[in-house]
């Protein structure tokens, strides 16, 4: 195995690892952020900067720098003389390994095995676009609704808050 | 010759390396006299604008008053509060200074030295935009840890006023620079410079051909609101005034620095003197044409040494322009206040780089 490659997934599954097994949530959303950067090295280790970069915008930049924000905005104090790690993780065990057993079955039954391995593409972001924009621009535009959807959804729930008795 | 020859001899990969290598420190080498600098420059300033005189005991005119404030810096007492988190608070001045040393990367500094091939940018990526985008997203976290870090009010309050506005700004600054990328059909900075320069590479065979060329095909005379947009934005990016709420002295006692001392504290302003750098050297690249200049042929890539460097100072010399832009309003205006702020990034810049979207994209249609 590539030891750039080990090192890489073992930074990923750890960082991962500790984000749900924590019980400070600082310490877990810190080390999403962990588990983020090291997929985005793992995209580039493959060679594909758009996707690579564009994960440490979005995710490692964006969606885990908010989730942090989040956190600090509403619990200021963390909990007291707690253990360091959470109790729950019997339940959490349980639903990785069926979503892992979920995932594993699709990947199995699917037809992508039988094909040959291709060549990996060197891909410009134009032809990313132009790709987006033809064959896979339905999934584009329900990503998009989804996101419009959700985005709709927060918007009242904070409007509501803000009519209510305080 | 003999010289040379050795150069010559090793394989393509040792060169790469070889010439990252230099390219690196060089880069590194400018970039901290600058910051240095940057902070004199600004006392100096700031004292001429208020009718004082400001530092001018150490040295000619003071210019040695950057290597006595280093110096203090690494010889005062590291003291570290009882109360910090550890980890956090050691870890969150390095996380303020990584982010803006790795933006150097992409940019393109000057166009070779003498006739080689050797473009005068450490990396030459083709997600150069992207990449800086990135990066000056993960600065944050240094700002953030440090407030969670020192476990005080003002520290955190600075830290997560920081993280706010520079989500917020982030979103503008990203879309203010689509139409820029409209016109020139790559992220790539190089071919951004390329494209201000005249040199628009042909459908088909992909080898540049020369247009015309002159100030006007500047990018910041065909996407003047871009550049507005992406101005303003890089002033809440840098925590710069009138944007400077996480810092803001007067109610947070510095934000979240409060707790830092030595070099820790020194480490958060080199870290934000080198973004206020950086940011001015992405304008220049992408507003202002680079490391070209539209006259005595200027604009085409160097086949001497000298011209090389010419370019290089060229391109510095931009960068001050826009260094001394920074200082200067951050003494001219007061602070925005913090509704004030959140308003302008969300309801005025964002909508008008949609806009401004939609319409380079109308007109690039037009034409087509």
């Amino acid at each position: 195995m590539d030891p750039v490659f080990a090192f890489l997934a073992l930074l990923t599954t750890a960082g991962a690892v500790a984000a749900v097994s924590l019980r400070n949530l600082v310490h877990c959303a810190l080390c999403l952020v962990v588990a983020f950067a090291g997929l985005a090295a793992l995209y580039l280790q493959l060679n594909a900067q758009f996707i690579g970069f564009a994960q440490i915008l979005v995710y490692v930049g964006a969606v885990a720098i908010l989730i942090v924000f989040a956190i600090l905005l509403t619990r200021g104090s963390e909990p007291g003389n707690q253990p360091i790690l959470s109790s729950s993780w019997q339940a959490g065990l349980g639903v990785a390994v069926l979503v892992l057993g979920a995932l594993g079955v699709a990947v199995a039954s699917s037809f992508v095995r039988y094909y040959p391995v291709s060549p990996a593409p060197q891909p410009t972001v134009r032809e990313l676009g132009e790709q987006l924009m033809t064959n896979y621009v339905l999934p584009l535009e329900v990503i998009g609704l989804l996101l419009t959807a959700a985005m709709i959804g927060a918007v009242i729930i904070a409007m509501h808050e803000k009519q209510g008795p305080r | 010759m003999n010289r040379m020859e050795w150069l010559a001899n090793l394989t393509p990969t040792q060169q790469f390396v070889l010439f990252s290598v230099v390219k690196i420190i060089f880069a590194v080498a400018i970039l901290m006299p600058i910051i240095a600098y940057a902070v004199l420059v600004e006392r100096r300033l700031c004292a001429f604008i208020q009718d004082r005189v400001g530092p001018n005991r150490v040295g000619p005119f003071g210019l040695l008053q950057p290597l006595a404030d280093g110096a203090k810096a690494i010889l005062k007492e590291d003291f570290t509060p009882e109360h910090v988190r550890k980890v956090y608070y050691w870890l969150a001045p390095a996380l303020c200074m990584i982010p803006a040393l790795l933006t150097l990367a992409v940019i393109p500094f000057g166009s070779n030295l003498g006739n080689s091939n050797n473009r005068m940018v450490i990396a030459d990526l083709n997600v150069g935009i992207l990449y800086t985008f990135g990066i000056v997203s993960l600065g944050v976290y240094g700002i953030v840890l440090a407030g969670y870090a020192a476990n005080s009010k003002y520290s955190f309050l600075g830290g997560i006023r920081s993280s706010a506005q520079m989500i917020s700004y982030e979103i503008a600054m990203g879309m203010s620079v689509i139409p820029v990328f409209m016109l020139v059909g790559s992220l790539n900075l190089s071919a951004v410079i390329d494209y201000q320069a005249g040199r628009i590479p042909d459908p088909e065979t992909g080898r540049l051909i020369q247009h015309s060329s002159g100030l006007l095909s500047w990018l910041v005379f065909k996407q003047p609101l871009a550049f507005l947009i992406f101005l303003v934005a890089a002033f809440a990016e840098t925590n710069r005034l009138p944007f400077d709420l996480p810092e803001s002295e007067q109610e947070l006692v510095g934000g979240y620095n409060t707790e830092y001392s030595s070099m820790k504290f020194a480490l958060f302003f080199m870290g934000e003197y080198a973004n206020v750098i950086l940011s001015s050297a992405m304008m220049v690249t992408l507003f202002f044409g680079g490391w070209t200049l539209p006259v005595f042929g200027l604009e085409q890539p160097a086949d001497s040494l000298g011209k090389g460097l010419l370019h290089i100072g060229i391109f510095l010399g931009k960068m001050a322009a826009f260094l001394i832009l920074f200082i200067w309003v951050r003494w001219m205006l007061p602070r925005f206040r913090y509704d004030q702020l959140m308003d302008l990034g969300w309801r005025r810049f964002i909508p008008l780089a949609l806009a401004n979207i939609v319409v380079t994209a109308i007109l690039l249609w037009v034409r087509a």
